[in-house]
């Protein structure tokens, strides 16, 4: 005869709504945690604070060094000065013309390159004949400053907006294509089985398995490219066309118009300043299953 | 009923490491499994057991002789083969629900369908309320039982098991072989379960097939089934002595193995 058999009891989630209830309840004494937590706030808050000291002495020796003499004022014009000549470039309109400009030639070459990189790379990964072919062509690229490839891009594209365009899609191109390569080579070749043993065809897995799988990389890849693009973005605007804030510091450079000049510089620190936060944020929010 | 009974005709592997000589991993090994049979492959580290049972999965390529599940011979994997591995290979980015639901889409059912089988299949592993939650949120059992009921909701004639509590603690490891064995008697399958814990493979299995160490072939198949799933069994000493027994068998080809290299 058999003896009965030990089940495990169902385990429960654990209550993760603790913080609404206690709130209003009587029988808890508020004021230790409420002590407690408010010194814990202030004191997050202080940390964040503290992390601006430094932005701000170096705002105030920027101010300072000028009116002080101890620079010359057109080499460096003071902070205040410069502030205002940012003001009067964005109420004439020149900084939302040309940073709008910008902004669609750096998503536009970026994107494209996330997509054909992110291809490029995962294919690479799962079929040896692609790696065989492509393999050679990226590690001639590679160590190729992509810059130097701006002239010839005017020889090909123009001085219009396709040559940016094309700068900064080939800069960016082969971070997210390495990156997506190795996150594609490093799947654990087990979730790709039990997928298969679901009754998944090889060309479905490649999209539901190898690509969320790599996802991780592909992301850290594709930060890096972000921060290549703002610089091809830059670059290519300073020899390319009339348009963007790359032009718009260079002409303002040439010009003589050096606080207008460091307020164009400043815009552009700030525009990736943001990027980089935004995708950030956007990139935690895409892998919250890796908690 | 015809029997859909696994027969491993003459299989022999190399495999060929990123450098180095080729290696002979399995040497022309011949096994029948019969149909709801509960069969257990033990065997030193290396030996080759979980390759047999890849190949079986239709993993790897069969170099030479042939695998066939009820005549049909093996070429890919399929839904009539589930498998679940040590390491649980959950898709980290889905919840406990969407792990069970992909397969279930692949297999072309309607949406209500597949949804009522994957809270079936939850339920039955006991992880009502745990839907929503990531892998990287539970333990390793509930991760191996998502695993598990992954595996079964597809329905697979055949449950192929690799090492699948080799990642889990004593106890845990315990109590999953209680509710393997619940979950098989109401829902029997054929299992070829690969471990290298002899204990384990006693007390789960009809019969377990002992391989040699390198280049694995079958030493020995015993039938153990009559010390099969009952708690009460564990402290009989019929069960210490088969324990024993084939403890000592695979021993001297663990002593192998290691490169004691007495095998010359």
């Amino acid at each position: 005869m058999k003896g009965p058999r030990v089940q495990t009891p169902p385990p429960r989630p654990s209550p993760v709504k603790g913080e609404g209830e206690g709130k209003g309840s009587l029988n808890r004494p508020p004021p230790p945690l409420r002590g407690r937590e408010g010194w814990g706030v202030s004191r997050r808050f202080s940390a964040a604070l503290w992390r601006f000291v430094p932005l701000l002495v170096l705002a105030l020796a920027w101010e300072a060094a000028p009116r002080l003499g101890l620079v010359s004022p057109a080499a460096l014009p003071p902070l205040s000065a410069v502030l205002r000549a940012w003001s009067g470039l964005l109420l004439g309109g020149d900084l939302v013309s040309n940073g709008a400009s910008s902004l669609v030639n750096l998503v536009s070459g970026l994107a494209a390159a996330i997509v054909v990189g992110t291809a490029i790379g995962v294919l690479m990964a799962w079929y040896a004949s692609v790696e065989t072919i492509v393999n050679p062509l990226i590690r001639c690229l590679y160590p190729l400053p992509k810059s130097a490839l701006i002239p010839v891009l005017i020889l090909w594209f123009g001085i219009g907006a396709a040559s940016k365009i094309a700068a900064i899609f080939i800069g960016c191109l082969l971070p997210v294509t390495i990156s997506a390569y190795n996150g594609a080579r490093g799947v654990d070749e087990t979730l790709v089985w039990s997928a298969l043993a679901s009754g998944a065809s090889r060309a479905r897995v490649l999209w539901d398995i190898v690509l969320p799988a790599a996802l991780p990389e592909i992301l850290a890849g594709t930060r890096t490219a972000l921060g290549l693009s703002f610089i091809l973005l830059v670059s290519s605007e300073f020899l390319i066309g009339h348009t963007g804030l790359g032009y718009l510091i260079s002409f303002l450079g040439e010009g003589g118009v050096y606080d207008a000049m460091f307020a164009g510089v400043l815009t552009v620190a700030a525009f990736g300043f943001l990027a980089d936060r935004l995708y950030l944020a956007a990139m935690r929010r895409l892998l919250v299953w890796r908690q | 009923m015809t029997t859909p009974g696994i027969v491993f005709d003459q299989v022999s592997h190399l495999y060929q490491p990123a450098r180095g000589k080729t290696v002979l991993a399995l040497d022309r090994v011949s096994l029948d499994v019969r149909d709801g049979e509960f069969l257990a492959l033990l065997g030193p580290s290396g030996c080759g057991k979980s390759t047999l049972l890849y190949l079986l999965g239709g993993f790897l390529p069969i170099a030479s002789g042939g695998i066939t599940v009820g005549d049909k011979a093996v070429t890919r994997p399929g839904p009539d083969r589930g498998i679940v591995f040590q390491n649980f290979a959950l898709y980290p980015w889905k919840t406990v629900r969407g792990n069970l639901l992909y397969g279930l889409e692949k297999q072309g059912l309607a949406r209500a369908e597949r949804e009522r089988r994957a809270q079936e299949f939850i339920d039955l592993v006991h992880l009502r309320g745990f839907e929503e939650s990531y892998p990287s949120q539970l333990s390793g059992g509930m991760k191996q039982r998502v695993a598990i009921a992954r595996t079964l909701a597809l329905d697979p004639a055949i449950l192929l098991m690799d090492e699948p509590f080799g990642a889990l603690d004593a106890q845990t490891r315990g109590l999953m072989h209680e509710e393997l064995l619940a979950i098989l008697q109401r829902r029997p399958k054929t299992v070829v379960f690969v471990t290298h814990d002899v204990r384990e493979a006693v007390y789960l299995a009809d019969r377990v097939a002992v391989m040699t160490a390198r280049p694995g072939r079958i030493k020995a198949i015993v039938d153990t089934s009559a010390l099969r799933g009952d708690p009460e069994i564990l402290k009989t000493a019929e069960f210490a002595e088969m324990v024993d027994d084939l403890w000592r068998l695979v021993r001297d080809e663990a002593l192998i193995a290691q490169g004691t290299r007495s095998e010359a």
